[in-house]
């Protein structure tokens, strides 16, 4: 199942009909009012499959290997984002934005995107990175603060983390508009992407902008929203009166609620979505209905405006939890698997803290490296005048 | 093959020229298609070159920007257009804290060569927000490249330049001289580089720095100081960031007097910059203080009394007077 590029999965089948039994339909359980898909529960009980009010079966059909290895992203990702939050405690980052109680959206929807897909991420989206099979140690630079987060996202399929909320979603839609001009569409061997954002975003002009362009241009994307129910303080029902999937309506595409702590929901819809995509149906709408049981960085207190009570509420349907769970009851794995996985991932942890380390930090003067693709006289003067002013310090120790 | 056209035209001519030596080349905005622009700029473009090329958008700047550097980073050369000057800023986020960036961030990885085409500047009695000359926040914005054309020959050879450059580009179009006329070789050279500004009056007296819409007035006030007996050289910037200095130097260095006219607000304008810079540079050459004539520190006014507001022949003259009487 490496990056994504399996066979298995989703697709949407037809709908079974009103008499379907009751284990195969929505709301799912823990799941607010409307329901969302959720294939597998917080006891770890894993249903085949569940179809939405719309008549969309979503399930998923993986091997054993391939449901440990899901297990093992998600122990990895939650690892890595554990180590980063040390790294900024100790002072070695500037900040951190964690992703802790999200795994399961990431990685699931991270899986879910082959090959040719491209990503258009937050800055929170570190799982859905891993997932690309990207080293982890790539967005670093920027926590670190020895660089902007560069890297080329058509090398990876993954664009450089954005930070102002919610302008990625245009970016991505016209990368996938692109697509479509390009002919990329149409058949199981096209292309689609992805746009990653918050419950916070949905508020933003450019996120409605997207939604409308991508509706009016039939893009191949699929906007996946992970609703952790806050935008640093702001509760959701500062930001909705109507579930975020049914804006989706608004816009002529489906809107699809999933259990965004469910791996296996988030990767049977979000396959099912690109796939309806790459084929020329256009854009879908996924709400991934999660918690973000951390701050919403390093510098946030969220004792200020949240209760204990509901942090537990939510630590009951920990995605990580539940795959164990599951893993347990069908057999699938047993401790010396889970040692192993902790084992593995503690070490890509520690790989990744000395490295992180050992950083270096950049010459000032690069300061005004890339600034226009062809450069500019102007900023050749600024530059060799600061290089004169820096050398005018060398050999003294003020 | 030289045709006396508009300056409207020209830029029609300049994109249809763009369009055909580059696949890649798109055009999106609002109306630019079977409308072909409210100045009619993109005329025909969509009948020739098909809806995918010429790409009639929502009526959401900010999308027709944002969208643009998706449709960069999948390798496009996306040439928006902006309506008009005071529909810009619903777009402000995705061009100064996005365009802008992006090569940066990326580290270089990321090219972003994409034209935002903005009709500028006052004098044609419009109403709020159709008059406005915004260019000083965009050239405040490393990152950007600014530019602007002041007549027919410029414009069209300025807007394929722009669209051939990597770097991304706010291309500010002087809409009240769009059916001013001028002789264009349209199998001509550019002659110069995008990026440098051009005396376009020689003299000896004084110097005038104008761009975009205030380069006629400034000739025309250049035509009238020589009746006085003043002969006044004047220098179209053509490119408001990176500002071409050493034209300037030369020029002030030479007369020893200096005028800045723009339409803008001259509160921490362009006038303002090139008056630090000349200061700095030409101080010894310098027989009077950098003087600006400039648009007044207040919203654009309503158009019965935008003819008071801009700046005009008389204006420019009498500032001219003052840089003699110091």
């Amino acid at each position: 199942m490496a990056n994504g590029d399996s066979e298995v999965g989703a697709v949407p089948l037809p709908a079974p009909g009103p008499s379907a039994g009751t284990e195969d339909h929505m709301p799912g359980d823990g799941a607010p009012a409307g329901g969302f898909v959720q294939l597998l529960t917080p006891d770890g009980e894993h249903v085949d499959s569940v179809t939405t009010d719309d008549g969309v079966t979503y399930s998923v059909d993986f091997t054993d290997d391939e449901y440990r290895e899901l297990y093992k992203d998600l122990v990895t990702v939650r690892r890595l984002d554990a180590e980063a939050t040390a790294l900024q405690r100790q002072g070695e980052l500037g900040i951190w934005a964690s992703l802790l109680g999200q795994e399961a959206a990431q990685v699931g929807s991270g899986r879910a995107l082959r090959p040719q897909d491209m990503a258009f991420p937050t800055y929170r989206e570190h799982g859905v990175l891993y997932t690309r099979g990207i080293d982890p140690i790539m967005p670093f630079g920027l926590f670190r603060g020895v660089d902007q987060g560069g890297w080329d996202p058509n090398e990876f399929r993954f664009n450089t983390y954005t930070i102002v909320i919610g302008a990625q979603t245009l970016h991505a839609t016209g990368y996938a508009m692109g697509i479509s001009m390009d002919g990329k569409t149409g058949n199981a061997s096209g292309e689609a992407v992805i746009a990653y954002f918050g419950d916070g975003a949905t508020s933003q002009g450019d996120v409605n902008e997207a939604f409308v362009w991508s509706g009016v241009f039939h893009a191949p994307i699929v906007f996946f929203c992970q609703n952790n129910q806050y935008a640093i303080s702001e509760p959701l029902e500062r930001q909705t009166r109507i579930p975020l999937y049914r804006r989706a309506a608004g816009y002529g595409f489906p809107g699809v609620r999933i259990d965004g702590n469910d791996v296996l929901a988030s990767f049977a819809v979000t396959r099912a979505a690109l796939d309806q995509a790459r084929n020329g149906q256009g854009p879908t709408l996924i709400e991934a209905y999660t918690y973000r049981m951390g701050a919403h960085t390093s510098s946030d207190d969220p004792t200020r405006y949240r209760i204990a009570s509901e942090v537990e509420s939510w630590k009951a349907k920990d995605p990580i939890a539940r795959m164990k769970r599951f893993l347990v009851k069908q057999q699938l794995a047993g401790d010396d698997f889970f040692a192993e996985v902790d084992a593995d991932a503690q070490k890509i942890a520690l790989d990744l803290r000395e490295r992180v380390l050992a950083l270096p930090d950049p010459e000032p003067v690069t300061m005004f490296d890339n600034v226009y693709p062809n450069g500019s006289p102007e900023l050749d003067l600024q530059r060799s005048q600061f290089e004169r002013y820096q050398a005018s310090f060398e050999g003294s120790t003020h | 093959m030289s045709e006396t056209i508009t300056l409207g035209k020209a830029l029609n001519h300049g994109l249809r020229r763009a369009l055909e030596h580059d696949s890649k080349v798109i055009i999106m905005g609002e109306d630019v298609g079977k409308l072909g622009g409210v100045f009619r700029i993109t005329d025909g473009l969509q009948k020739d070159f098909g809806e995918d090329r010429v790409i009639d958008t929502p009526l959401a700047e900010s999308g027709i920007v944002g969208t643009a550097i998706g449709l960069a980073i999948r390798g496009y050369r996306p040439v928006c257009e902006i309506q008009f000057d005071g529909f810009v800023f619903p777009a402000f986020n995705q061009i100064v804290a996005q365009v802008s960036k992006m090569h940066y961030r990326s580290l270089g990885n990321v090219r972003l060569p994409i034209v935002i085409r903005i009709p500028y500047g006052g004098g044609i009695g419009a109403v709020e927000h159709h008059s406005e000359s915004p260019e000083a926040y965009f050239s405040h914005t490393p990152g950007l490249k600014v530019v602007t054309c002041a007549t027919p020959a410029d414009a069209y050879h300025m807007i394929q330049q722009s669209i051939d450059s990597d770097d991304p580009i706010v291309f500010f179009e002087p809409k009240r001289r769009y059916w001013e006329k001028g002789t264009v070789d349209l199998d001509g050279s550019p002659g110069i580089p995008l990026h440098s500004a051009r005396v376009i009056r020689p003299g000896r007296d004084a110097t005038i720095i104008a761009y975009g819409p205030m380069v006629r007035t400034a000739l025309d006030a250049a035509s009238a100081a020589e009746e006085d007996g003043r002969n006044l050289e004047v220098i179209d910037l053509r490119s408001l960031s990176p500002l071409d200095v050493g034209p300037v130097y030369e020029s002030v260095r030479k007369t020893g007097r200096c005028v800045v006219v723009h339409e803008a607000p001259g509160n921490v304008g362009l006038g303002s910059e090139i008056a630090a810079r000349v200061t700095e540079e030409c101080f010894y050459s310098l027989e009077a203080p950098v003087l600006r004539v400039t648009g007044f520190d207040v919203p654009y006014p309503a158009a019965r009394v935008e003819e008071e507001y801009l700046p005009d022949l008389d204006r420019v003259l009498d500032a001219v007077d003052r840089t003699f009487g110091w």
